[in-house]
């Protein structure tokens, strides 16, 4: 082969390639005849493979080869595919009643395992991928529901959402007292405690009570009921439970009262088909916080 | 460096000889004996078994199959008589392996390749090709004789091929069809087959088969046992000087002289050995080897030298077993004069024994007592632990029971921990407080969603162990296993 400036290795008799570091000679071993043939097979095989396959990115498209595969084109064929293949399951989901699902272990493992997944794609953002939550965004494995935790209840937040401009979702929501100037600052304070005695939390010391009564029986009963039991008609939460949905602390509660709260839940109907929203909602139950 | 050599030329350290040798066609001749005959029938019994058990029924009850030997993948199912495994259960089949492999040292190491020469699948399809061979194209020497002819094909001949091959081809498929069965309920497939309706890897699997039963049996034959299986090599590395061989007692053979110069040698007083060179033992060979020149890789034990050599002992009046079982150790001690001594209980058997023994003895045990009831459980997550509005808290867990039996069991799962645990299984209204009953169909899992809360008041530590107990209400069986509660 191409011996470079004729230098001959002393000890194996071969020509050298001409490189030299530090003293040692490269040897010119040249790659054995099958090697270099497959080389040259894997070259011309790309080359089909341009020609065949999608592969030159163009200014807004790319070359769609001969062959006019595309991956989107064959995933939505298979997952079509997948649709057909679970149809039927999926029909018995979508017929049964709402009611009756938990109580059949094979639909409500199948809703289970289909809501688990939907849960994934479209509220773990929110709510998290096992549904607990953080602050502002409710915990859906307790017992405490804003807009109460039946199936149905639940079904129809899914739905229609809390405040999400569909014509049915839910409304209600946490006035801003202190920013609209309902209440003074002092009076915000007395019943920011008044509330955190309500569970069995400390209050700060010369904290009147009866004043934190009477402004609660005033401006906060009409929503949160007598004793701030709460009221899932209009998502007004329970003011005498263990769970809070922004924070139970003097400050927390002195920023919910001035500013107001009203958080926002889409609503899923026109977005997920009605047997998914169902399996959805029973997943959501069955996460055990359900009543 | 590749110059052309005669290879009759080359010794064996020639090292630039070519490093393929052309095959020299095997043309075994047919015989009679005790060994032949034992070989027949266990061909009878192999391929009985292997082509007709799919058909041997077993009653299961309604809804099961009815299939005694039944592998059914849709299903993850094994059947076998009274025994169905799980997938779970796959260690049985580590087991069943294990056996299998010391089994087959202890054949080994008692009787050499019996393994080869009589039970392995290469040996006993080649061996009924064989068959077929000699029943359409006659023995040994007509064989020859039609194979060398350079007479233009007479329309005999080709006939005689074609029957030969489809024959052959008839059993291969038959072979292959055969294994499908083993996948599903036999009758169905064999209906589909027949009406073209089974599923194309039904015939993909049956024309693997049909393939690899014609090519190997037909054509590679010997060539299988010589160069492909690794078992020649392992068994060599694993026999010992007591394990009996096929063996050409040369003590007894030597000098190799012709019938009437050994009479002629005998009246004179001379010392001549008994075999007459009459090449019945290379003749009937299925590997195409002499005995005679000592052990070889190739040879199979399959005994048929030794029917060969006793038919012509007998006609000549010698004794028998000029070729036999035997050890290397006996002819070294005949030859001074000493009894033959056999070994067949020695520390390598014994071993082997012990080592079947105990595995079958386990699995045996394991398969009496092996539970139809089973229970695992995972707890979630994502949360690991709930606070309830109560303050009270709570766990999820993930509840697999399974039921291996062939009945529907009622079962009740309780959970033992710490006191004051209440227990619920999502979509079960318990009618006993805290202790849910649910049904598992036969045959099946059941995955429930339960938790498990504890009151706020007995402030649980970080992780404290639950245990679930399944029971049986019925029969009173128990599954249990054990898990953690954590706080918060
Ligand atoms: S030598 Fe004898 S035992 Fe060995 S393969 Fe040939 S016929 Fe069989
Ligand atoms: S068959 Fe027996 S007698 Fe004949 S050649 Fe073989 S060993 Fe010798």
């Amino acid at each position: 082969m191409t011996d470079h400036h004729g230098d001959i290795d002393s000890v194996t008799g071969k020509s050298t390639t001409g490189h030299e570091w530090d003293g040692i000679k490269e040897l010119n071993t040249p790659l054995p005849r099958w090697w270099v043939i497959s080389f040259y097979l894997t070259i011309i095989w790309s080359i089909g493979y341009w020609i065949v396959y999608p592969a030159w990115p163009l200014i807004s498209s790319n070359t769609t080869g001969l062959l006019g595969y595309s991956t989107r084109a064959s995933l939505a064929v298979e997952l079509a595919n997948l649709e057909t293949l679970r149809g039927e399951k999926m029909a018995a989901l979508a017929a049964a009643p709402l009611a009756d699902i938990e109580k059949n272990p094979a639909l409500l493992a199948l809703a289970r395992a289909k809501g688990r997944t939907v849960f994934g794609d479209n509220c773990a953002p929110c709510h998290g991928s096992g549904g607990a939550g953080a602050k502002g965004f409710p915990n859906l494995n307790d017992d405490d529901w804003l807009w109460g935790g039946t199936l149905e209840q639940i079904m129809q937040t899914i739905q229609f959402g809390a405040r999400s401009g569909h014509a049915k979702t839910h409304e209600g929501q946490m006035l801003a007292f202190g920013k609209d100037g309902v209440l003074k600052p002092d009076e915000i304070v007395t019943v920011a405690n008044y509330v955190r005695s309500l569970s069995g939390l400390s209050t700060r010391k010369g904290f009147d009570a009866a004043k934190g009564e009477k402004i609660f029986a005033e401006n906060c009963v009409a929503c949160h009921g007598d004793g701030g039991k709460g009221n899932p008609e209009m998502g007004a939460p329970n003011l005498t439970d263990k769970i809070w949905l922004y924070g139970s602390d003097e400050a927390t509660l002195i920023e919910t009262i001035s500013q107001g709260r009203a958080g926002v839940m889409p609503a899923w109907e026109g977005r997920l088909d009605p047997a998914t929203l169902k399996a959805m909602a029973v997943y959501v139950h069955s996460l055990g916080g359900g009543k | 460096m590749n110059k052309t050599v005669n290879p009759n030329e080359l010794t064996s350290d020639d090292d630039y000889g070519p490093l393929y040798a052309a095959r020299k066609k095997v043309y075994p001749q047919s015989v009679h004996g005790t060994f032949r005959r034992i070989k027949w029938g266990l061909m009878a019994f192999c391929l009985g078994v292997y082509y007709f058990l799919p058909f041997v029924r077993w009653n299961r009850g309604l809804g099961a199959p009815s299939q005694a030997v039944l592998i059914d993948l849709p299903n993850s199912r094994f059947y076998f008589f009274f025994i169905e495994l799980w997938p779970q259960e796959v260690y049985y089949f580590t087991g069943l392996l294990i056996v299998a492999a010391v089994a087959l040292f202890l054949m080994n190491s008692v009787g050499g390749r019996i393994w080869c020469g009589y039970l392995c699948p290469q040996t006993v399809w080649t061996d009924l090709f064989y068959a077929v061979e000699r029943l359409v194209e006659g023995d040994r020497r007509e064989r020859m004789k039609k194979d060398k002819s350079s007479d233009p094909m007479k329309l005999e001949r080709i006939s005689e091929i074609v029957l030969k091959h489809s024959i052959w081809l008839l059993i291969a498929w038959w072979t292959g069809g055969a294994w499908v069965l083993y996948f599903n309920d036999a009758p169905t497939p064999v209906k589909e087959l027949v009406t073209f309706q089974a599923p194309m890897i039904a015939y993909i699997w049956i024309a693997i088969l049909t393939a690899t039963t014609y090519v190997l049996a037909g054509f590679m034959r010997e060539q299988v046992c010589t160069y492909m299986c690794p078992w020649p090599r392992i068994q060599a590395a694993l026999t010992d000087e007591w394990a009996l061989n096929v063996t050409y007692r040369y003590d007894r053979g030597e000098k190799r002289t012709s019938v009437k110069k050994a009479a002629e040698l005998r009246a004179l007083g001379e010392h001549v050995g008994d075999c007459v060179d009459c090449y019945q033992c290379v003749a009937v060979c299925p590997t195409g080897i002499d005995i005679r020149n000592g052990p070889q890789l190739e040879c199979i034990q399959c005994g048929l030298c030794i029917d060969a050599c006793d038919n012509v002992m007998t006609k000549i009046g010698r004794p028998k077993r000029l070729i036999g079982y035997d050890n290397d150790i006996n002819i070294q001690r005949r030859q001074e004069g000493k009894a033959p001594v056999y070994r067949i209980v020695r520390p390598r058997t014994i071993v082997y024994s012990a080592i079947i023994a105990a595995v079958g003895g386990i699995m045996i045990y394991t398969l009496a007592t092996r539970s139809l009831l089973d229970v695992n459980v995972l707890h979630d997550r994502n949360p690991v632990a709930v606070r309830l509005s109560d303050g009270s808290i709570r766990n999820a867990y993930t509840v697999r029971l399974l039921n291996k039996s062939g009945y529907d069991r009622v079962v009740a799962i309780d959970a033992d921990g710490p006191a004051n645990l209440t227990t619920h299984v999502v979509g079960i209204d318990s009618v006993t407080p805290d202790r849910p009953m649910i049904v598992i169909p036969r045959d099946s899992t059941s995955e429930l969603r339960l938790l498990i809360t504890a009151p706020a008041e007995s402030n649980p530590e970080k992780s404290i162990p639950v245990r679930f107990h399944v029971t049986d209400i019925g029969l009173g069986e128990v599954a249990t296993t054990t898990d953690n509660f954590v706080a918060p």
